[in-house]
């Protein structure tokens, strides 16, 4: 079992675990910390898809500011366990349950045969360092050059929604709406 | 060595993780993570394509989706806000004003 693997193992193992009980967590507390350990599994697997910059916008982007975000809004409201009070003339719960639990398992079966059938190229190994390239591809500056010119209009558009999301946010957000 | 379609199936039981998170919780915020969850495996199968054919793309519109998904971060969670000031819940069985 090589390096590769074991590492893959790992952290694909750790990922999926705390996905898991960020899922089935009754806490929300408990599920915004156990989410941030997912992102810096998920981080450590970039780093074996050699995307160092991807698995650092990960940290500081996902885990540094958005989640800390969840976490600033679960302690204002104060939510530390889940309404488990039904409303009246709500929907029975056990149903839609039930098949959320089916549905779910048959995307996963769904998803790992279309994915397989996508990933089976020719040569599915991953090509480890084989383009001699590839290394100045993933670097920064090959990303930057990448971003300010074949993905200029897009890069300029991302900031218009950021402008527009974070308007909307204050506005929302605003006592009196 | 790691084949190609390891990272996929890792990344189509994330996302089925996050569908679940979805349909199961009752709570507004875990929803909201598990979504994010969602995001990520996709995220995870963007990089793994992208080195698989040996582009830096995959890794620029990773960039993308993790911007929208701090945009969508804000406005969600100003939403929940919202909502909780109203209804003092985030339970949203609750919010049931624009059903018919």
């Amino acid at each position: 079992m090589g390096t590769d693997l074991l590492l893959f193992s790992l952290f694909g193992g750790v990922a999926v675990a705390a996905s898991l009980l960020v899922v089935l967590g009754r806490n929300p507390m408990h599920s915004v910390l156990l989410l941030i350990v997912s992102f810096a599994a998920l981080a450590a697997l970039y780093i074996t898809l050699d995307s160092p910059f991807a698995a650092v916008i990960q940290i500081i982007i996902y885990a540094g500011a958005i989640m800390v975000l969840f976490l600033f809004v679960v302690m204002l409201l104060n939510a530390h366990k889940e309404d488990e009070d039904v409303p009246a003339g709500a929907p029975t719960m056990k149903k839609p349950l039930y098949m959320g639990a089916v549905l779910a398992v048959v995307l996963a079966a769904e998803l790992v045969w279309a994915l397989s059938v996508a990933g089976n190229e020719p040569d599915g190994m991953l090509t480890r360092g084989a383009s001699p390239d590839s290394a100045a591809l993933g670097s920064v500056r090959g990303l930057g050059q990448l971003l300010f010119t074949d993905y200029a209009f897009a890069f300029e558009v991302t900031s218009i929604l950021i402008i527009v999301a974070m308007v909307g946010a204050v506005v929302l957000a605003k006592r009196e709406l | 060595m790691v084949r190609l379609e390891y990272y996929l199936i890792l990344s189509a039981i994330l996302f089925a993780t996050g569908t679940v998170g979805v349909f199961l919780r009752r709570n507004v915020i875990t929803m909201l993570l598990s979504i994010e969850v969602m995001l990520n495996a996709v995220n995870l199968t963007f990089i793994a394509f992208g080195r698989s054919i040996g582009s830096a793309d995959g890794q620029v519109i990773m960039f993308f989706v993790v911007t929208v998904a701090a945009a969508e971060a804000a406005v969600g969670l100003a939403l929940v806000i919202a909502l909780f000031r109203h209804r003092e819940t985030l339970n949203p069985d609750v919010f049931t004003s624009l059903k018919w």
